[in-house]
């Protein structure tokens, strides 16, 4: 195998300029902070990693993780609130009144309709009485008053992460908001903000063909491990999760050492005693507990059909183990080869040559990278080809994979642009922020993002037949399929329906 | 160019896709009531100091303009060792013939996957993924373009196959084939989501269905365009006083610019591309429909003309604009979104483009039970931009918004190019931020009440659902608004294709 000298030791050049801008601190309460210094312009951004997502959703509340998400922009005992003592007292009383119409709505068995209007009215009146302390979105608008831009937030099922970037005079201010929020979060206003997120499910998922796919999907595609469930939450277990169970969700996994912090830009290392100052107040908590369960080996190819007014669509999945798997990188190759651009086989064979797609791809880490994932087959099958094509087509690529070595160019490749991808990754503060955080969560190294590259120079053609013929074998597999029938006819309009009382759950993915 | 139809826009925003962004719109005001805070001490964040900002004035592109008029635009950057460079040319979708819509995709795609004279796409294809560099051609409504990006080491070799392209491009039978399958496959598939019903029925509505901003590729339009028509695009447009070439990164300016001007010295001048020019009418009022019984979460656009970026009033827009929906504390995102807990997805804007009217756009997503309560909610928001009065605290606040995040958009070389490009393309002069900036200070109460005074007239606003009827409960007709005209966004699908899809026809 040929080493190209010259990208690599741009790589390693790079790396000693990282090793002396940035600095790694863990604080005494475990919290780790990263702070890269890089002087083009004053501004900074900055990455919060939370090593908690909806993979870590209690049973029962999937969908807590992301919802824990949306409170964190509510504010804390000082922003948001024109007088947090009296709030205090009034958002217990919403808990009070929630819970009692909680427990009469879930009675399966004797639920009383008019007791059930009351407790409803005490839960509104208890809220509105809550609401009159609330300074709405105060937490954002300080921020956004203060320049801040790209003001967001994601949860995946792996991870939590909070980000914006802010001119450098306002670093002390985010250090104050942002350890704020981490050790103060005042779940005000919960419920409403339900429903805001229950409107993001239906956006997302019940009415988006590709979103209701993908659900369906891994749904079956795993029987035990949490990353089978969708991580918004099914609609059910969303509409009922309370703002007690949040804070409980916090208590357990927003402790400092869950949570890594990138700031990058123009910030030094003299200003760390300044963020330490505010890092370091969250009280500590007991790390998490290790997830226990790990998803069994699938023992019987699974298929699921489903039969909806849309284009045809087709997604095929295999078992794989974790990013700590030895192997990690080898998927890499595999994903690489199979999609990159107009020389990836899928391309080639589906889009160029049958033309039965007009899109065709292969990836990992499907649906997160932190426990066994999938490595999956995504394509979109022409006007007239059916996804039945697009499985016996992925499939003969895939026994090509199997039998026959990929040629030197195609691996060679992969491992020039796994270089480039990494340095062109590295132009700009959020991006560098981001991947700092996550490389140091992962690995407990943020070197790691350079150092991988070791294991991508490392694959070889052997390794992707042996991988291949490890994990593309029909009971490793499952597949779904979009097949078009047409809508129902509808019928005649009615005047008016019978609205679902504002606690019901709504309907799921049923159409 | 940077410029996009709104569809595209919300195309981007709508497919984020990880589950989680509770921010769809980033920018926002403060609308704390100014006398809630006084009679306290100041909170712990307003005695956090916040110290002079550093100076800070990036140093603009090079401008160099060739004999032949071609423009070049220069950004040295030598943190990483990589060039990225881009050749725009005037010209796009907006400019074709209305039965050839559809060939400004085709085009673009083609041009770069048939290659060359000397090098086939595919050979190409091979020869830039040895080198993880690449070379593509795009197509916009304006706009054409070649972009390269590469290593340093790899300039000469990659810039030189996009020059190739630009000058001796090989238009093929085989790619425009399959330029026009990849188009069709997005045709049929367009009415599978709302979104994307709805927001290519709003540019209908709003500028007409056979204007140049809201028409669609058909399946028609796009089988009856040949590769005489790629060619003949490319030699009216391929003409160097209308192509400004942007190039970023780590070369040393003397030896780039002795490197473009021997690729672009020789071009000879043509005729110079006619601005735009259009009658833009605004929708005609009412409600639309399009029915999808699939769903259970309305789309709901409400929908007028906005302005260009040339009104003198643009920046009192801009602020007004950051009252009404520019992020969380705005008076829309606060009512619907926080207050009402009926939408996730809730943004608005007064648009302005360049050159030609945007789109004054509110639009939320909502289940379908409360379609007509959150239509009616954001038409009350839409009114009192004229009953309720702007205060000084909505100002104060939209202003900081606006002006402590300007730096945003300038704090890399790569966006200081891309603003400069941007200017040049449209005819903005050069200082366009230093002036935009003292425009957004200078707005006042007065200023705002009088832009929306003049230009917010809800009389003559569209509304446009697309949502599932049978679960609506209180229909359309409660708006008051007139009756309710649906849509009808059947695919035209010949005979012979509609048999061969067999029961996939769309509906």
């Amino acid at each position: 195998m040929t080493v190209p000298c010259l990208a690599q030791s741009l790589v390693q050049n790079e790396l000693a300029r990282f090793e002396k801008r940035v600095t790694v601190k863990v604080l005494p309460n475990g919290l780790t902070l990263i702070i890269c210094d890089r002087p083009e312009a004053p501004v900074f951004s900055y990455f919060t990693m939370v090593n908690v997502g909806d993979a870590n959703d209690p049973s029962g509340e999937s969908g807590i993780a992301h919802m824990f998400e949306h409170l964190a922009f509510k504010g804390t005992k000082d922003i948001g609130t024109t007088d947090y003592p009296a709030e205090k007292i009034a958002l217990a009383k919403v808990e009070e009144t929630y819970a009692a119409y909680d427990s009469e709505y879930r009675k399966r068995v004797g639920r009383n309709p008019e007791k059930l209007k009351e407790l409803k009215a005490q839960f509104d009146a208890a809220e509105e009485a809550a609401n009159k302390y609330v300074i709405p979105n105060e937490f954002t608008e300080i921020a956004e008053a203060n320049g801040a831009s790209g003001v967001n937030a994601e949860t995946g099922l792996d991870a939590t992460q909070y980000f914006w970037s802010m001119p450098s005079n306002r670093l002390q201010l985010w250090a104050y908001m942002e350890s704020d929020r981490i050790a103060n979060p005042v779940p005000r206003q919960f419920y409403r903000e339900r429903s805001v997120v229950m409107e993001e499910r239906r956006m997302r998922i019940d009415s988006n063909p590709i979103g209701l796919l993908e659900e369906q999907f891994l749904a079956a595609a795993y029987i035990a491990h949490p990353y089978g469930r969708p991580g918004v939450g099914w609609m059910s277990e969303l509409s009922q999760i309370t703002a007690t169970e949040a804070a409980a969700f916090h208590k357990k996994y927003y402790v400092p050492s869950n949570i890594v912090i990138a700031v990058v830009g123009d910030v030094l290392p003299a200003d760390l005693s300044m963020l330490e100052k505010y890092f370091g107040a969250i009280p500590a908590g007991p790390k998490p507990e290790p997830m226990t369960t790990v998803e069994p080996p699938q023992v019987a190819e699974k298929s699921v059909i489903l039969r909806m007014p849309t284009q045809p669509l087709f997604l095929e999945g295999y078992h794989r183990p974790s990013y700590l798997d030895p192997d990690d990188a080898v998927y890499d190759a595999i994903q690489d080869i199979f999609s990159n651009g107009r020389t990836s086989r899928l391309y080639r064979s589906l889009v160029e040559k049958q033309q039965i797609a007009a899109d065709a791809e292969g990836f990992t880490d499907f649906p997160g990278d932190k426990y066994p994932n999938l490595f999956a087959f995504f394509a979109v099958p022409n006007a007239g080809h059916t996804p039945e094509e697009m499985r016996v087509a992925i499939n003969k690529e895939i026994e090509k994979l199997k039998t026959t070595d990929v040629t030197d160019a195609e691996l060679e490749m992969f491992k020039t642009r796994a270089r480039a991808d990494l340095l062109r990754g590295l132009a700009d503060n959020q991006g560098i922020a981001q991947q700092l955080a996550y490389y140091q969560e992962r690995y407990g190294d943020w070197r790691q993002l350079f150092l991988q590259l070791n294991k991508i120079n490392a694959v070889t053609k052997a390794d992707i037949r042996r991988v291949a013929n490890k994990i593309f074998v029909p009971s490793n597999c499952t597949y779904a399929m979009v097949e078009y029938q047409a809508p129902p006819i509808p019928p005649a309009l009615p005047q008016a329906q019978p609205s679902p009382g504002p606690q019901a759950p709504a309907k799921g993915g049923a159409r | 160019m940077k410029q996009s139809r709104t569809a595209s826009l919300f195309a981007a925003a709508l497919l984020c896709a990880s589950v989680a962004c509770p921010l769809f719109a980033q920018v926002t005001t403060v609308t704390i009531p100014p006398d809630i805070r006084k009679l306290q001490p100041p909170a712990p964040w307003e005695k956090i100091p916040v110290p002079p900002l550093h100076a800070f004035h990036p140093e603009q592109p090079t401008r160099i303009e060739l004999k032949n008029g071609l423009v070049i635009l220069l950004e040295p950057d030598h943190e990483l060792p990589f060039i990225n460079g881009s050749i725009n040319i005037r010209g796009g979708s907006r400019d074709v013939p209305a039965d050839k819509t559809g060939l400004i995709d085709l085009y673009s795609q083609a041009w770069r996957t048939s290659g060359t004279a000397t090098q086939s796409g595919d050979q190409l294809d091979d020869l830039l993924a040895s080198k993880a560099a690449n070379v593509e051609t795009y197509g916009d409504i304006d706009s054409t373009s070649v972009a390269w990006s590469c290593f340093t080491k790899d300039e000469d070799q990659v810039f030189g196959i996009a020059v190739d392209l630009l000058e001796h491009p090989a238009f093929n039978e085989q790619k425009l084939r399959l330029a026009q399958q990849q188009e069709i496959a997005g045709i049929v598939r367009r009415n599978d989501t709302a979104q994307g019903i709805a927001a290519r029925e709003a540019a209908v509505l709003v500028y007409g269905k056979d204007s140049p901003y809201a028409r669609q590729p058909e399946i028609a339009t796009v089988m009856g365009i040949t590769l005489d028509d790629l060619k003949a695009w490319h030699a009216k447009t391929v003409v160097p006083n209308n192509i400004i070439v942007a190039v970023e990164g780590d070369f040393d300016p003397a030896a780039m610019e002795k490197s473009l001007r021997a690729a672009f010295g020789g071009l000879p001048r043509g005729p110079a591309w006619p601005k735009p020019s259009g009658e833009f009418a605004g929708p005609k009022p009412g409600i639309y429909f399009v029915n999808k019984t699939d769903i259970d979460q309305s789309n709901i656009w409400i929908l007028g003309l906005g302005t260009t970026r040339r009104n003198p009033d643009f920046y009192a827009l801009t602020v007004m604009n950051e009252i009404f929906s520019g992020g969380f504390g705005s008076r829309l995102v606060q009512d619907v979104r926080t207050k009402q807990g009926l939408a996730y997805a809730v943004f608005g804007n007064y648009g302005a483009s360049f050159d030609h009217p945007g789109i004054f756009y509110t639009i939320a997503m909502t289940k379908s039970a409360t379609t007509v309560k959150t239509t009616q909610a954001m038409l009350k928001e839409i009114h009192e931009l004229k009953t309720e009065p702007f205060t000084a605290s909505e100002l104060a606040s939209a202003k900081d918004q606006l002006l402590n995040s300007f730096i945003f958009h300038y704090d890399s070389k790569d966006k200081v190019l891309a603003r400069a490009t941007e200017l040049e393309f449209y005819g903005y002069p050069a200082d366009y931020l230093t002036k935009y900036e003292a425009g957004i200070k200078a707005v006042t109460l007065a200023d705002l009440q009088r832009v929306a005074d003049k230009y917010i007239d809800p009389s003559r606003l569209a509304i446009l659902v697309v949502g599932n009827q049978a679960s609506f409960g209180t229909p359309l007709t409660a708006l008051n608004l007139g009756p309710v005209t649906p849509l009808d966004i059947t695919i035209p699908m010949p005979a012979a294709m509609r048999r061969q899809m067999g029961q996939q026809g769309a509906q």
